[in-house]
């Protein structure tokens, strides 16, 4: 992986440090043509990777980088499913059966030839697998090497302890899309110990490290331990904590911990892509 | 270990599910839902027990406590039957959709001792907590005016086909949305005596109300007007603010930050003249599992101390729950009129 990840939460409102910042960022980003300017700037400096969520906007960037390919042959996206709000807000709209019938592609009955949602409960795994595809399916011809289930769905799995679900991810996963599985969290020690209890060593995992602990859930002490003795492959975000630290000591800190493979951050403009960029490559070895 | 159980598996009762099942001091022993695609989900993934009736749940199992996050219709039923079973009970916002019914589930609760709770999480966001101690504190000095709001993106197209489109079983914004502003005025401003100016509005949905206006008049004699509107697609997801007018000041708060205006400098809380502006990182209440938002995990950490050390909540007690029943019934009688 990339030491340095590109993520998308400025180009689609989400600031954990301010409602307001958000919606100022929502108004700029209005054009897709605003996102990806700033996904150009980011590859002249020297930026590989975007890590992104399935938004439908993103359908339209890929869009773009497909019938573009010679400018994108070479780039990287790590696509991140599903986009958490989109099936939140049908879900208090319209229930889960609902939420399955508008999100399941085509028509039900038809995907599901041998009768619809009597049928669903018993093959959910069938159902991730049709849900996947559909998020997948606007990724189609780009490079997708490691694929990540957002932190909702991993954390809610998790407290559930349904840790099965995450086995037959992982491998459909690999098998379809020949590519790395990858989970974001927020309880980054609680999952680890989830993974290994199924067998899955090594998993690459995307969770808050930051020098004040925010949304570090069970506390900095727990997290440092397991950056610095456990088998996996961290990508750190949320590092400067919503804003609260300055980039260079945010950076610094996470300097600190040899194992951690890449930093996932987000900018709009091209001097500070290039500070955090530039700290990154001084600081992760 | 404490054990508990889930009645009622929607979009709340499967996130209190897992933030109970991660709890180190509880066994979650059962779940109860009518929808067989989710109870078949626990069947094949988990080894937690599923029922399709409360009653029998209850009566079978073992049990400490029961959340119950069922149509808000379906609250005062079972919240009855579990505290006549001497369960400690969490129970969804609203509380109830008549308030008599909520007066008699306090009454029943009075006389046992089980911690009762209602999920009213934004007591739980460290910002709204701060934004309580800077009113008492007096550091505005005396209120002028206040503004509730809420804004979502919750229907946004003609169509719904669930419980949230009747108004029988609890749906419309009315409910849903302006309840948690409702009551968080009430918790951090003061109880609303009077309303007036009631709007109910539909945009999309038929049946119930999209958009909620209202101006309420506190206990103290300060007005102030809730604007809630759950067809907002400038939202991303469910926001929420009170901004708090004072004669030394003004500020302005929601779920990731607080933003204070002071005429005059406060030494005491350290606040110079004019703007500070201080965020959730700096009070977000520390978690031991994470899911959607500290104040869910805060609020269930909260109820399972309350049981363990045998104290009756204050943050969230039915009876503030039912204080907030009585308002929702005082602004539909003023829409009404109006």
């Amino acid at each position: 992986m990339d030491k340095v990840i590109l993520g998308d939460n400025q180009f689609f409102a989400v600031n954990h440090a301010s409602d307001e910042k958000a919606r100022a960022q929502s108004i700029q980003f209005k054009e897709d043509a605003a996102i990806i300017k700033v996904i150009d700037t980011a590859i002249n400096l020297g930026i590989n990777t975007f890590m992104c969520t399935t938004h439908d906007r993103i359908a339209n960037i890929c869009d773009h980088m497909r019938a573009n390919k010679q400018r994108y042959w070479d780039f990287n996206i790590y696509p991140c499913m599903p986009y958490a709000h989109k099936y939140a807000n049908a879900f208090t709209e319209l229930g889960i059966v609902g939420t399955i019938k508008q999100y399941v592609p085509g028509n039900l009955l038809g995907a599901f030839a041998k009768g619809g949602i009597a049928f669903l409960s018993k093959d959910f795994i069938g159902l991730m697998e049709l849900l996947i595809d559909a998020e997948m399916k606007m990724f189609k011809g780009l490079n997708t090497p490691v694929i990540f289930i957002q932190n909702v769905l991993v954390d809610m799995i998790l407290g559930l302890k349904m840790y099965e679900v995450f086995s037959h991810y992982d491998s459909y996963i690999r098998k379809k899309y020949s590519a790395e599985p990858g989970y974001i969290t927020m309880n980054m020690p609680l999952l680890l110990d989830a993974l290994n209890s199924i067998g899955i060593e090594n998993p690459i995992i995307c969770s808050s490290i930051n020098k004040i602990g925010f949304r570090m859930s069970g506390g900095i002490e727990i997290y440092q331990k397991y950056l610095n003795e456990k088998q996996f492959r961290p990508i750190a975000m949320q590092v400067l904590a919503a804003g609260a630290l300055h980039p260079k000591d945010a950076i610094e800190y996470i300097g600190k911990f040899p194992k951690i493979e890449s930093v996932l951050f987000g900018a709009s403009s091209k001097s500070h892509m290039q500070e955090t960029k530039e700290l990154i490559e001084a600081n992760i070895k | 270990m404490i054990k508990g159980a889930v009645i009622g598996l929607g979009k709340m009762g499967l996130s209190h599910c897992a933030i109970v099942n991660a709890h180190p001091d509880v066994e979650m022993v059962a779940v109860c839902d009518t929808s067989s695609l989710v109870l078949d989900a626990f069947k094949k993934f988990s080894s937690i027990l599923t029922y399709v009736d409360y009653q029998d749940l209850i009566q079978k199992e073992k049990l400490e406590f029961v959340i119950i996050s069922t149509p808000t219709r379906f609250h005062f039923p079972m919240v009855k039957y579990a505290l006549e079973k001497n369960l400690h009970v969490f129970c969804e916002k609203p509380f109830s959709l008549i308030p008599k019914e909520s007066e008699e589930l306090i009454k029943i609760s009075n006389n046992k001792s089980v911690v009762n709770q209602i999920g009213y999480h934004n007591h739980f966001i460290g910002t709204f907590r701060e934004l309580k101690r800077l009113l008492q504190q007096g550091i505005i000095g005396e209120l002028v005016h206040f503004t509730g709001e809420a804004y979502g993106p919750v229907v946004t197209k003609e169509k719904g086909i669930s419980w949230r489109s009747k108004p029988e079983e609890g749906g419309g914004c009315l409910y849903d949305y302006a309840s948690h502003v409702l009551n968080l005025i009430q918790e951090i401003i003061g109880r609303p005596m009077k309303v007036s100016g009631s709007q109910l509005k539909s945009i999309y949905s038929k049946g119930v109300e999209d958009a909620v206006y209202s101006t309420l008049t506190l206990n103290s004699g300060l007005s102030g007007t809730i604007s809630v509107n759950w067809s907002d697609e400038t939202y991303r997801k469910m926001s929420t603010s009170i901004i708090v007018h004072g004669k030394n000041g003004k500020i302005i708060c929601d779920a990731t930050e607080i933003k204070i205006y002071l005429k005059e400098p406060n030494k005491k809380e350290g606040l110079e003249k004019g703007w500070t502006i201080k965020y959730i990182t700096e009070f977000a209440i520390p978690v031991n599992y994470y899911l959607r938002g500290e104040e869910y995990s805060a609020q269930i950490d909260y109820f399972i101390d309350c049981i363990k050390n045998g104290k009756q909540a204050i943050v969230n007690s039915f009876e503030q729950g039912h204080y907030t029943d009585k308002v929702i019934e005082m602004i539909l009688a003023n829409a009404k009129k109006n």
